[in-house]
């Protein structure tokens, strides 16, 4: 079986990034449509049955729109940042186990749906997101455009500030399992979500996770009311849609993370199967980002400062304090 | 002069101001409000405010061309020309007010000597392109000739299917189904129209 590890890898890769690229189209879909119908519009309907050819329609014209470089900006960091966007989203998925141990029908094959089993898997997939701001800063700072530079300068204030609270946030549930794999703080769960004994982690993590997907409430860095699109202004056909595509991997990468960590993972949850169970609660997290962007208004980048260092900081430090002295 | 009345903007006598509570200032009054704004539970209204509307699922989009809304008798879409209802000839009488008050310069009126020696409309054309549709024309109509229809949707493939006399003038066949609206649109008369009539002044 050792031989087959590299196509096994090459596999889970493809089906990964096929899957993760075809799940941000159809989530476009349904957030297109489930904001519609929370402001009492009725969203795409034109193409295709309800619409849902939207997603086809919207990707040819993507894929066919005229890739424009403006004439003075930095062009190798403007054209490669967009990449770094989607490219940083789908590198975090390769620590996340989505599903449970399966064997292939008709075989005696064991799959393990995660693609590099590290023992560090929490470590690295915060990292490589975190690395993923870099792309809104280098395409702001590359577009010679000053709504992208404001987009851009925005990027560092959100990274400042929310990539600590999504690290401390972290920790306190890392301290009760005692290790960083994915796999093993599923594991710890069988028994009880940690969410029950660490709610606020799990807020917080979630206010984080909102910040470093660019979601609403923290959506500053492409306000259209106030600096257009931000650093993704100048940017047009694919290259918009890489950062699309990063946002909506990134917000699935969140889910998985938020669900792997503190909803129980893919432990079966009463009658439903563990494959099932991380499905249904990916899909309510991902409902509730849209819901959210529905409902709230979004923050302004002082604001979000204030929350980040003066609330949720001091929170997750007490938060982790105090989980400390229980566990002691 | 006394212009109290005109330096008076007060619309209303009985204005409601808001009550704006006072900014914080000491430590304790900030982390006070702090405090109420975070458990008071408002972003918690706006998310099940926005759930209920989505389960309601009480949808107000129209679609546009499938779907019209009715819209009001007084609004100021494409011009039309109408007939007189004894006669069925148009109502024009080439007076050239229209023309006169026009203020973007778009109608343009040819007359000519009729039979008996009275005044015809040879042609009346509307330049839509720099029509603003203010609607001063219908306005000042003493035929209630001109006025303004309800049909907005001004595209076509030829422009001249919009300006001419022929096009203007309503069609015979809807003329003689008696369906010529006269009176609703804009530039009638209105209801009241009569209680408003004032004596020509003759002291000028």
């Amino acid at each position: 079986m050792e031989g087959y590890y590299i196509i096994e890898t090459i596999i889970k890769i493809v089906v990964i990034l096929t899957v993760f690229s075809v799940l941000a189209g159809i989530t476009t879909y349904f957030e297109r449509k489930v904001l519609a119908f929370m402001q009492r519009r009725l969203g795409p309907t034109h193409v295709g049955p309800a619409g849902i050819a939207q997603v086809a329609a919207d990707a040819i014209k993507l894929f066919t729109k005229e890739d424009i470089v403006p004439q003075n900006a930095v062009k190798p960091i403007f054209m490669i940042a967009p990449v770094i966007a989607s490219a940083t989203a789908f590198i975090a998925m390769a620590g996340i186990p989505f599903l449970p141990e399966f064997t292939l029908p008709f075989t005696d094959y064991t799959v393990q749906p995660i693609v590099a089993d590290v023992n560090i898997g929490v470590l690295y997939v915060v990292g490589v997101m975190a690395i993923g701001m870099y792309a809104p800063l280098l395409a702001g700072m590359a577009s010679n455009n000053k709504w992208s530079l404001l987009g851009a300068a925005r990027t560092v204030v959100q990274m400042l500030s929310f990539e600590v609270v999504t690290g401390l946030s972290l920790i306190a549930p890392l301290m009760m399992v005692g290790s960083l794999s994915l796999i093993d703080i599923n594991n710890y769960q069988e028994s009880g979500w940690i969410v029950w004994s660490q709610p606020i982690a799990f807020l917080l993590y979630l206010i984080s996770g909102y910040a470093e997907t660019n979601r609403t409430p923290f959506d500053l860095l492409e306000h259209e009311a106030e600096i257009i699109t931000g650093y993704a202004t100048e940017y047009s056909g694919m290259r918009w849609g890489l950062f699309a595509i990063g946002e909506y991997a990134n917000m699935f990468t969140v889910a998985f993370v938020a669900s792997l960590v503190f909803l129980g993972g893919f432990n079966d949850w009463g009658f439903i199967s563990g494959g099932f169970a991380i499905i249904i609660k990916v899909s309510l997290l991902i409902f509730l980002f849209l819901w959210v962007r529905a409902a709230w208004p979004h923050v302004r980048p002082d604001q979000l400062m204030w929350l980040c260092w003066k609330v949720l900081m001091p929170l997750a430090v007490v938060n982790i304090l105090i989980t400390g002295i229980v566990l002691i | 002069m006394d212009f109290t009345n005109y330096n008076n903007r007060n619309v209303s006598d009985d204005y409601m101001y808001v009550e704006v509570e006072e900014t914080p200032v000491t430590w304790q009054e900030k982390s006070k409000r702090v405090l109420k704004r975070t458990l008071s539970g408002e972003l918690f209204v706006g998310l099940w405010i926005v759930f209920r509307e989505m389960v309601k699922f009480d949808i107000h989009t129209v679609k546009y061309p499938l779907e019209k809304l009715p819209i009001s008798p007084r609004y100021r879409a494409l011009h039309t020309i109408k007939r007189l209802v004894e006669s069925g000839n148009q109502a024009c009488i080439g007076c050239g007010l229209c023309e006169k008050i026009c203020i973007s310069n778009c109608i343009q009126i040819e007359t000519k000597y009729g039979a008996k020696g009275r005044k015809v409309v040879r042609g009346y054309t509307i330049n839509l392109g720099r029509c603003i549709y203010c609607g001063y024309c219908a306005e000042v109509c003493p035929e209630l000739a001109i006025t303004h229809g309800q049909d907005f949707e001004n595209v076509s493939e030829q422009r001249a299917h919009f300006t001419s006399m022929a096009e203007l003038v309503t069609p015979m066949d809807i003329f003689k189904a008696g369906k010529q609206t006269q009176y609703p649109g804009f530039g009638a008369l209105s209801d009241n129209a009569d209680d408003n009539v004032k004596k020509t002044p003759l002291a000028y």
